[in-house]
């Protein structure tokens, strides 16, 4: 399947994946108004250590321990491979965040849920508005 | 072919995915004592609480047996195995055969005899969906609660309900509350999280004897309680495969492939040992994510797999009215505390590796963590002073990350 890949060596940390994220959760059209003067909740988070920048989203493992550790059924794998969330059944116990090597599923903002990257699968994007966006091709989606 | 399942929550659902997962038509036959399909049994408390509902508590889609071609039987009790015979009586006199057995039969709450208690009449105890439906019945804005066990049942159980009566009073005969997975000060912690929030404990003390309407302490003083609920502790059900000689221990003893030393019966979840690898002793780790892995194991290996559960280890995430408690592994060798106020982390590291922690307020990225306990992973490859105040991948080598984040896992 494809999925998003990280090139370490190219991010520069501009932060801009993680606007583009909660844009696109939004549904609306003009970036600006969807965001300004609001705090985001993205679901891919730039880690910023001295010169080393790098994005980090789920990684839609093969064997997802998150899928596997979900007490509410609300986490499952797609046909198509990706991990999805099930908003209305998760009850937010955090044993994904729990058990998620990569840190890359979080508790949402409103504190009922817990959320992650569904690769704009659950909005109009039609591809990662992250990736598509990124100024640099430090992450890219594709086959590997 | 024919996979026969005892039990359907986790483990029974996990064991079905695992022989799809390799054999698409052999029949599976799924047995049942409970009369719903399959939900999530953690959820009850949340169910009381009102943060799900009914409709959202089933732990698959309604399509589930269907379309993976499961026989579910629902409200009937699996009383023997015939492992000779390679049968299971049930309880409404039927016998059914099986090519491969899955006991996947749980645990049961535990009720230690007292004088007066089986004259209460408002008593329950909470670990069934069928459980939580009987207590909320009983709830009332009138009516004073006493939950004994201030372990995770007691305390979750006192979460869904606190709204809903007038007074919730918890008792436990252990110093301290979640005595099993904090330290001393994240009991401390959570205790006067809860006080503020109205709930009263009674702490190293018990009830020596019930009367009408009241509960007699050790200590000499006594409770009043309109509803009882029982939650000092659960017991696996280990009788069926002890009974047609199966080998136990405290749970039921598989190899890791889930298997017993019956042929062709398997064991999975809450009735089962396991090799905890945070502290090398076996264990009952009654779990969800481990009756999952467990279970999903010995699906694989029914249907001719060769798979292992070979990574066992305590992990809990429970918290009340929004807090967050999570804790992994084994509370062993040298500690490390940090945070302040009602955050708090607490790491143990014995022979280089993390054995477990407990983290309270600070949930963001746990899992972090909890693979390097599961990992074993050197800290001498990683910087750990760096993780001590925020996991993040930054503390991992650039070769580790790039395995990560820019490569399939």
């Amino acid at each position: 399947m494809k999925r998003i890949y990280v090139n370490e060596k190219w991010c520069l940390g501009c932060h801009l994946c993680e606007y583009e994220c909660a844009f696109a959760a939004t549904g609306l059209s003009d970036m600006a108004k969807a965001l300004k003067g609001k705090r985001i909740a993205p679901k891919i988070r730039v880690e910023d250590c001295g010169d080393i920048h790098f994005a980090v989203n789920c990684r839609h493992c093969k064997d997802a321990l998150c899928v596997k550790s979900c007490i509410s059924g609300a986490l499952s794998k797609g046909e198509d491979g990706v991990v999805r969330i099930d908003r209305d059944k998760c009850v937010g116990c955090l044993t994904c965040v729990l058990v998620c090597p990569y840190g890359a599923i979080m508790p949402a903002p409103d504190g009922h849920a817990a959320q992650k990257c569904q690769l704009c699968t659950d909005n109009t994007c039609g591809v990662p508005n992250c990736v598509a966006h990124c100024p640099n091709n430090a992450i890219v989606f594709e086959e590997r | 072919m024919r996979y026969v399942i005892i039990g359907n929550s986790a483990a029974g659902v996990a064991a079905a995915e695992g022989i799809r997962s390799r054999d698409k038509s052999g029949e599976i036959v799924m047995i049942s004592e409970e009369k719903f399909p399959a939900y999530g049994r953690p959820l009850i408390s949340y169910y009381l609480l009102g943060a799900t509902d009914r409709a959202h508590m089933d732990y698959r889609p309604s399509d589930f047996y269907e379309k993976n071609g499961i026989t579910l039987r629902l409200g009937v009790r699996a009383e023997k195995i015939d492992p000779v015979g390679h049968t299971v009586l049930l309880s409404d006199g039927s016998e059914i055969g099986y090519d491969r057995l899955l006991a996947a039969t749980g645990s049961r709450s535990f009720v230690p005899p007292a004088e007066g208690l089986s004259e209460v009449k408002a008593k329950f105890t909470f670990m069934t969906l069928a459980d939580a439906l009987a207590l909320e019945k009983a709830l009332s804005k009138k009516k004073e609660v006493l939950i004994v066990g201030a372990g995770l049942i007691g305390l979750k159980c006192m979460e869904g309900i606190l709204g809903r009566v007038k007074k919730v009073t918890v008792i436990d005969m252990a110093d301290r509350v979640l005595s099993s997975i904090l330290d001393e000060k994240g009991s401390q912690i959570v205790q006067r999280q809860l006080e503020a929030r109205g709930v009263r404990f009674v702490l190293s003390d018990s009830v020596v004897r019930f009367e009408e309407g009241r509960a007699k302490l050790k200590s000499g003083g006594e409770i009043a309680f309109d509803l009882l609920v029982m939650a000092v502790g659960v017991r696996p059900n280990i009788e069926l495969v002890k009974e047609a000689g199966g080998k136990t221990d405290r749970g039921i003893v598989t190899d890791e492939g889930m298997r017993t030393s019956l042929p062709d019966v398997y064991a999975a979840g809450d009735c089962t040992e396991s090799s905890d690898i945070a502290s090398g002793k076996r264990r009952i780790l009654a779990l969800l994510p481990n009756a999952y892995r467990q279970g999903y194991c010995a699906g694989e290996n029914m249907a001719g797999g060769d798979a292992r559960f070979g990574d066992a280890m305590p992990l809990n995430a429970i918290g009340f009215f929004g807090s967050h408690i999570l804790t992994a592994g084994a509370y062993e060798g040298e500690s490390f505390i940090t945070g302040e106020g009602d955050t708090y982390r607490r790491f143990f590291v014995k022979d280089g590796v993390l054995k477990g922690f407990i983290l309270i307020g600070a949930p963001e990225r746990a899992g972090i963590y909890t693979a390097l306990v599961r990992e074993r992973r050197s800290l001498s490859e990683v910087d750990f002073e760096m993780l001590k105040t925020e996991p993040r991948l930054s503390a991992f080598s650039a070769e580790e990350r790039k395995k990560a984040l820019a490569a399939e896992v």
